[in-house]
């Protein structure tokens, strides 16, 4: 049998003092960042004036709901679903594309590589502003521009996701490479020269593949918008749930878990055939 | 000066030309085609909703006009001349959104606690069985499916009014995002630690506290603190429907036309989620160093 030599417990400990002795503070961070973190939790269970029986009823109540949302049954208004969640997919399609058509110039301004600080700084923080705002407060604003229905949905999905874009955009256009900007520029070319022939090309695959990634984020907006107003099949839910037509909620909601299914596979296809398969992160 | 380029002969070169000429028009053809598909799907939609320029350009003016409005008092003054009265509610308002941030932090935590016991029955390299597996994450894509606001309107009516439901509903929500994103850090996870810990004869629970835990507790951690962002903006509307915050008084100031309070309480949000947004960040950079601030 081989001796296993004891470690010389009394030199590491001299050499090591910081593993074996353990400062105080450091033992001690752990428990004391969980303990605030459970304090904090804790009033805000108190604070937010959560009871055990409110709770258990409302779980009762909330049993009793699902029970009553099967099976799900559309009734005599599957014409009026379907039409509702064509105009769901319109708003989409169409605050995704008025988004990014929009958020491509200003987020060319919002590039290190293309202009200096000075006017950088400002439209960066114009577009954390507009990004801030939730997409249902935008349909809100717009729904008293230009009045309820889809059209107000549509501007207001291009409005948020022109703050989203713009910041995306102007990341892949920083991460650009400046070489083919400086090729143009030797071979005699004007500012937009190199904009639209040294730099497009590299950020256009970029901005193409992450549209359509927004556009199944998007459907996912387009469905909710409805309940302040601003059309589409969100509209249609809100109304059911509030008089209790709990079967056909349920299928509102089956029908919106299958259309963002489906809209996730297509988009999902699209980004390959934009980026090909290797590129996608 | 003499030029270092060779010119290949006519006929080879003609051939060339002639292929780069198909590919290039291959290309221009597949690219037309798109276009059209494209511009086609853009008529049927504007068609579905409604959408129409003329109303745009028309009613532009009151999108500016609007913005012009919200920003003036009462009495015709700009709102920065007499920030007092701008912000005449001030203490409600910071009380309401004191609210809407403790709904996205017992929200998020909640969330955090349950996708984390989740998980490990959803990611394919830890869970007990393939049965396992498939319910749990068919659970989590339902309630990362539907959106938080629908919750909270089926729980309004379930719980009563107040903050209680919104809290259920981002907690839900949370729970199916970052199960999913968790059970992805999992997967990633070294799988020797496991094997080593097996080996002594633990039982599958000890083998998820001492080999896996270690290794991926910082990554949740970091989704953790990226969802509770997202969560203070969820939380901000969470009052439309009823469900507490500061959304019942935007929305109210909103639908009743009160201009400038509608901008004084807007400001208020930007610059809270600015603050959580620098503030979490922050934390992220202290816990888990420099790159992990992404």
């Amino acid at each position: 049998m081989n001796q296993v030599p004891t470690p010389d417990l009394a030199g590491l400990r001299a050499r090591y003092p910081q593993i074996f002795e353990r400062p105080f503070s450091a033992r001690l961070a752990v428990p004391a960042m969980v303990s605030v973190a459970l304090a904090v939790f804790v009033f805000g269970l108190v604070d937010l004036q959560f009871s055990p029986t409110r709770f258990v009823s409302g779980l009762r109540q909330l049993s009793w709901i699902t029970f009553m949302m099967l099976p799900p049954d559309p009734g005599s208004s599957l014409p009026l679903y379907l039409k509702a969640l064509g105009e769901t997919l319109s708003i989409a399609l169409l605050g995704t594309t008025l988004a990014a058509v929009f958020a491509l110039p200003v987020s060319l301004l919002a590039a290190r590589n293309i202009v200096p600080d000075i006017f950088r700084f400002p439209v960066r923080r114009f577009l954390d502003s507009i990004r801030g705002v939730d997409t249902l407060i935008w349909a809100l604003v717009w729904i008293n521009v230009v009045g309820l229905g889809p059209f107000a949905g549509v501007l207001a999905i291009a409005v948020s996701d022109f703050g989203a874009f713009g910041k995306l955009f102007s990341e892949a256009i920083e991460a650009a490479d400046n070489k083919q900007v400086d090729a143009v520029r030797a071979a005699g070319g004007n500012a937009l020269h190199e904009i639209r022939f040294g730099l497009m090309p590299q950020v256009l695959p970029v901005i193409a593949g992450q549209v359509p990634y927004f556009f199944e984020s998007n459907t996912r907006s387009a469905t909710i918008i409805g309940i302040v107003g601003a059309g589409g099949i969100g509209l249609q839910l809100a109304e059911q749930i509030r008089v209790l037509e709990w079967q056909k909620v349920s299928f509102l909601i089956l029908m919106i878990l299958i259309a963002v299914a489906a809209i996730d596979r297509i988009s999902g296809k699209l980004r390959f055939a934009i980026i090909g398969r290797r590129a996608v992160i | 000066m003499t030029s270092g380029i060779s010119i290949l002969p006519s006929q080879q070169l003609a051939a060339l030309n002639d292929a780069y000429r198909k590919a290039v028009a291959r290309r221009r053809l597949r690219f037309a085609l798109g276009a059209a598909l494209f511009v086609a799907a853009l008529a049927i939609a504007s068609i579905g909703a409604e959408m129409n320029l003329r109303t745009l350009f028309a009613h532009f003016g009151n999108f500016i006009s609007y913005f012009d409005r919200i920003l003036k008092l009462d009495d015709g003054s700009r709102v920065w001349i007499n920030a007092g009265e701008w912000l005449w509610g001030w203490r409600k308002w910071l009380r309401l959104l004191g609210e809407t941030l403790l709904i996205s932090y017992v929200g998020t935590l909640t969330g955090a606690v349950l996708a984390f016991v989740l998980n490990f029955f959803a990611a394919e390299n830890t869970s007990p069985g393939p049965w396992w597996s498939f319910v749990v994450r068919r659970l989590l894509e339902f309630a990362r499916t539907v959106p938080s606001i629908v919750f909270a309107l089926i729980f309004v009516i379930a719980f009563g009014l107040g903050p209680m439901a919104g809290v259920l509903a981002i907690a839900i929500h949370s729970t199916g995002a970052l199960g999913k994103l968790f059970s992805e850090v999992v997967e990633n996870a070294n799988m020797k630690p496991v094997e080593g810990v097996r080996a002594t004869g633990a039982n599958w629970i000890s083998c998820m506290r001492f080999a896996v835990v270690p290794q991926v507790i910082a990554g949740y951690a970091s989704y953790a603190l990226l969802r509770f962002e997202i969560n203070v903006r969820e939380a901000s509307v969470m009052g439309f429907v009823g469900a507490g915050g500061i959304g019942q008084e935007l929305i109210e100031a909103i639908r009743k036309f009160y201009y400038s309070d509608v901008s004084a309480i807007l400001v208020t949000i930007i610059v809270t989620v600015f603050i959580i947004d620098i503030g979490t960040g922050w934390l992220r950079g202290l816990l888990f160093g420099r790159e992990a601030r992404t």
